[in-house]
């Protein structure tokens, strides 16, 4: 069974905080979904269907069920790290076509600028790793696991430095017009390749921000959607894909948006070529490049040549990416970008984007999420949306 | 410019059961892999089960520890001292996580070959590191 044109996205909200000291996780998947309802024209007594991941509190879709008095008959708590909000929404398509819900919510919240995260720091992946003796002692970072997969993208295909910087650049002709997002500047290739080295060759200017915040997204029925009072847009296709070391053959040159991407771009029965505007997780610049190759809008291996002409800034290029300045320069919410991914590829399809990013009559738009560890073990999610 | 290598502190492993070997292995110099006598292949990270073909006949076999340089990347911003994290390819075909010591960090290149050696984590347990050869 195919999930193409069995839901629809009715409702998209992002929490407007970048950090939030005094508000609770709790209260900020709460807020995320009262402004999704909003969004949508409906009530919490029309949800039906809850999922989460790994930032909600407590005993996840079961502690948030009851912090928000709904009563589902529907939970999903899918985990797969910032990608997960992706995989969510194909999961809700698939709960609704085969009747298990009609209206299903999907938030994201979290505080780790609050709660002083960074990218140099070893995250927390649990008790009883079964890889961790064999890599924790060796410090591996957030930004340094991405740095090793840009070296070997330097060395295998020539990519620069200057050619990742174009992926900054774009992000932040974006950003500038959104009131909401942490970095408004435009900054130039010479800023990013000039600011301080974190973890080679990634700069500083190479990474996402950190910010606390949230946002969701409600996925309903296509008769429900059709009563409502806003654009149509249909879920058209998904995939969802691990990857990992193989057993000791890590390939760093790719993601598993090859497979991920694939599977969505079969199962919508598009090209990428046919896609209007992107939507591509941002944790660095180097995981922009890999994912557009690894989807197929360049070559392998040409992904340097393709952003260092221009291609994503809106207006200028053959794919607008991130036009909301994406995590590179608006938002990154718990360390978590996938759902600000789906938020504002339904702002272009809808034609809600800031009028000087949106993207002339978008049709079609694809989202694209990695979650985990690039260098080691990740999940890639593709979703591809159509104005119905 | 020039990074010269320095101590780190690093992080002391938590083995899982079965984990034992490697890190009494370390200690006394040596690195160990995991290789399956079913299908013969070598794995790494070593589980309890061969990640190829299932099997649970597992042996551990002792690795050359010499192998090259397939990425890197030196951490400079953010930590207390910088340092290299890499993965390195051995001779016997599996790639590992490993941090590149006692070198100047700055001269470093893909390709490079590189030779294990030990350093201790804060807890004294011995974990293999690698420096070029």
């Amino acid at each position: 069974m195919s999930i193409k044109r069995k839901a629809c996205i009715v409702g998209a909200y992002e929490h407007p905080t970048r950090k939030a000291p005094d508000k609770s996780v709790a209260q900020l998947h709460a807020e995320c979904a009262k402004g999704a309802l909003a969004d949508a024209g409906l009530s919490k007594e029309d949800i039906d269907g809850y999922f989460c991941a790994g930032d909600a509190p407590g005993l996840g879709a079961f502690s948030m069920v009851e912090y928000m008095g709904l009563k589902v008959r529907h939970v999903d708590t899918t985990e797969t790290g910032g990608s997960s909000y992706l995989i969510h929404v194909a999961h809700a398509a698939q709960a609704i076509a085969m009747g298990k819900c009609n209206v299903a919510l999907i938030t994201l919240a979290g505080r780790p600028r609050s709660e002083g995260s960074s990218g140099t720091q070893v995250r927390n992946w649990g008790a009883n790793l079964p890889d961790g003796p064999f890599e924790l002692p060796y410090a591996p970072v957030t930004i340094n696991q991405y740095a090793m997969a840009a070296m070997r993208h330097m060395y295998e295909y020539g990519t620069t430095s200057e050619q990742l910087a174009w992926i900054k650049v774009a992000a932040s002709h974006h950003a500038q017009y959104n009131p909401q997002a942490m970095l408004r500047d435009v900054v130039t290739v010479e800023q990013v390749i000039s600011s301080p080295l974190i973890s080679d060759p990634l700069h500083r200017l190479d990474c996402c921000v950190v910010s606390d915040g949230g946002g969701a997204v409600i996925v309903a029925r296509p008769e429900i959607a059709k009563s409502l009072k806003r654009p149509l847009i249909n879920v058209l296709g998904a995939g969802e894909s691990p990857k990992h070391t193989e057993g000791g053959h890590i390939d760093l040159t790719y993601t598993g948006a090859v497979w991920s991407g694939k599977a969505a771009f079969e199962e919508a029965g598009v090209t990428p070529g046919d896609i209007q505007y992107a939507s591509i997780y941002d944790s660095f610049t180097i995981t922009v490049l890999l994912q557009l190759e690894d989807l197929g809008f360049c070559p392998k291996g040409e992904g340097g040549k393709f952003v260092a002409e221009g291609n994503l800034i809106s207006g200028v290029g053959k794919l607008p990416f991130n036009t909301d300045g994406g995590g590179l320069c608006n938002n990154h919410p718990a360390n978590r970008g996938g759902m600000t991914k789906i938020i504002e590829a339904v702002r272009q399809l809808r034609g809600e984007a800031h009028p000087k990013v949106q993207v002339p009559n978008c049709q079609l738009a694809l989202a694209q999420g990695t979650g985990g560890s690039i260098a080691s073990r990740h999940g890639s999610a593709t979703l591809i949306l159509e104005r119905g | 410019m020039s990074t010269p290598y320095q101590t780190r502190e690093m992080t002391p492993p938590k083995p899982n059961p079965g984990d034992e070997p490697y890190f009494t292995a370390a200690a006394e110099g040596k690195l160990l892999l995991k290789r399956c006598t079913d299908c013969g292949r070598v794995h790494f990270y070593p589980r309890a089960l061969c990640p190829f073909c299932f099997s649970d006949r597992l042996e551990w076999t002792a690795a050359t520890g010499r192998g090259e340089i397939y990425s890197y990347s030196v951490t400079r911003g953010g930590v207390p001292v910088p340092y290299a994290i890499a993965y390195v390819t051995l001779d016997e075909g599996v790639r590992m996580m490993t941090n590149l010591v006692d070198c100047d960090l700055d001269d470093l290149r893909i390709g490079q070959r590189v030779r294990v050696v030990f350093k201790a984590a804060s807890d004294g347990t011995m974990v293999p590191c690698f420096t070029p050869d």
